[in-house]
């Protein structure tokens, strides 16, 4: 044991200033009109999403002798979107959401998350909101936003809806990724490697930037954009370094859901990774009927970073998985 | 030698890079929200002390360096090889030019030396981070100087040359700081 651990991994001055910040984002939604709602951390269906890892527990108890499989949740987004379905309106969610194999300067295994929904908004709407609420906690300018080709137009000088395995892997190369672009087949893979190495660390530097339009291909819960399919409604915000936060413009299609849940479990079989049973109650619920909407998770403990200019994640939360 | 994830990966851990052994300095996760994880690494060459960053995508295996590192003592020279002796078990070994490098300049004999070793051969010897030497040649200096001015060069008699304070003279023991190969104090 080593004795020093008892002690928060947090200053006390931080804690204060994240406390405040907690109180200015439950005012911001209060004043929108926007309900607060809790969903629970221990969920019966996990996701199938292929770079998530879950954690697993099971619970015994009265109707449940032997036991009943619980996953906790990677976020509330299923559960929320249930509360939209049944007709909850405009909500948001302060919560703890939990990641496995998930450590690092930016990443705790249990984190803070934003969570919020808004019925009638499309994706840029939101980023509107966003926006002010960054200004608002912040005091930061206003966001700047590019699209996701443009970004790598802009910085890779590629196109990065057009470009083949073989030459992305050429480009990758030039970049000093020559040994992870030789084993892998996926363009998206090899995509996400060149945004997070060589433009994350080149947007966002004096105000937020929006990168929206991802591709179609890494679209996640987003609607496909009716003017051109090959992108989706989805966005990241980026800021400093740090990616803060993930929106979209919510797929309501049940059936569209269901293939792309089914979609990840063939990509899970090709990766060896363990096959995931769907949601069906948040199938269900998209097929009674989720309103248009968006919506967004931002990570609450890399805003209190960059309010506080701390450059871990263990400096805002008050005992990291080290010290829990 | 042991294959190493990089969930295994952390400071100090020795593993093989375009084959030649190399030490973890630094390594983060990087991952998107939605999307694939990678870890970037800063390592050393241990052969050529290269610091370079790499990144590997995270779950993929490295092959680890069969590397260790002994305290030795620096026995003498004799032109081609230099010599170092184990002083519990008196066992010898015999670097050569290449493993011995730069750090020539800071072998006094009997101080215990750092010697890394991949396979068995050693490849690195690290000095002692403080050496005592014999200034053998330095201009003389001007009476009633103080430490703080420019000082002057001074050679030792390993050959090394650092910066000492003016009043310091030829004959004069000085103790020098090999990881900056500053000057630190006059030895009485």
């Amino acid at each position: 044991m080593n004795d020093a651990l008892w002690a928060p991994s947090a200053q006390i001055e931080t804690l204060k200033q994240r406390a405040n910040i907690l109180a200015k984002i439950r005012a911001f939604f209060a004043a929108r009109e926007v309900m607060e709602v809790e969903t629970p951390c221990l969920s019966q269906a996990s996701v199938t999403d292929v770079y998530l890892a879950t954690f697993s527990t099971e619970f015994v108890g009265p109707s449940h002798a032997k036991g009943l499989p619980l996953y906790l949740q990677t976020s509330p987004e299923f559960a929320m979107k249930r509360l939209l379905a049944a007709g909850s309106g405009a909500i948001y969610q302060i919560g703890k959401a939990f990641r496995n194999e998930e450590s690092g300067r930016h990443h705790n295994p249990e984190f803070t998350m934003l969570e919020w929904y808004r019925p009638g908004f499309d994706e840029f709407d939101l980023m509107d909101e966003i926006d002010c609420l960054m200004r608002t906690v912040l005091s930061c300018d206003v966001a700047t936003r590019m699209s996701y080709q443009d970004a790598f137009r802009a910085h890779l000088r590629i196109d990065p809806l057009t470009i083949e395995l073989e030459a992305l892997k050429v480009v990758c190369g030039q970049y000093g990724y020559k040994d992870i672009a030789a084993q892998e087949q996926s363009v998206d893979a090899l995509l996400q490697l060149l945004f997070c190495m060589e433009i994350e660390p080149q947007i966002g530097k004096d105000a937020p930037c929006f990168v929206y339009h991802f591709p179609a291909s890494q679209a996640a819960l987003a609607q496909l954009n009716d003017a051109d399919p090959r992108v989706a409604g989805r966005f990241e915000l980026y800021y400093q370094g740090m990616e803060l936060a993930n929106g979209f413009n919510e797929l309501t299609n049940a059936d569209e859901q269901s293939k792309r849940f089914d979609k990840d479990n063939q990509v899970r079989a090709q990766m060896g990774l363990p096959q995931i049973d769907k949601d069906q109650r948040f199938l269900k619920a998209l097929e009674h009927g989720l309103p248009t909407c968006a919506g967004v998770a931002l990570g609450i403990d890399r805003l209190v970073m960059l309010a506080t200019g701390k450059s871990e994640i263990q400096e805002v939360i008050a005992f990291d998985v080290n010290r829990a | 030698m042991a294959n190493y994830s990089t969930n295994e990966f952390k400071g100090g851990l020795k593993i093989m890079i375009d084959g030649e052994p190399c030490t973890i300095l630094e390594n983060e996760m990087v991952k998107p929200g939605k999307g694939q994880a990678f870890n970037r690494v800063k390592i050393r060459k241990l052969i050529s002390g290269k610091v370079l960053e790499k990144t590997f995508k995270s779950g993929d295996s490295v092959e680890g360096a069969d590397v260790m590192e002994t305290d030795l003592a620096y026995l003498y020279t004799d032109g081609e090889f230099w010599h170092f002796m184990n002083n519990e078990t008196f066992e010898q070994i015999a670097a050569d030019e290449k493993a011995v490098g730069e750090n020539v300049k800071w072998l006094v004999e009997n101080d215990v030396c750092t010697i890394t070793l991949w396979n068995g051969n050693p490849i690195a010897v690290t000095p002692p981070n403080f050496v005592e030497l014999e200034i053998t040649d330095t201009d003389p200096g001007l009476k009633g100087d103080t430490a703080g001015t420019g000082g002057k060069p001074a050679t030792l008699t390993t050959g090394a040359v650092v910066r000492v304070p003016l009043f310091v003279q030829i004959g004069e023991v000085i103790k020098v700081d090999t990881r900056t190969g500053e000057y630190v104090s006059r030895v009485k």
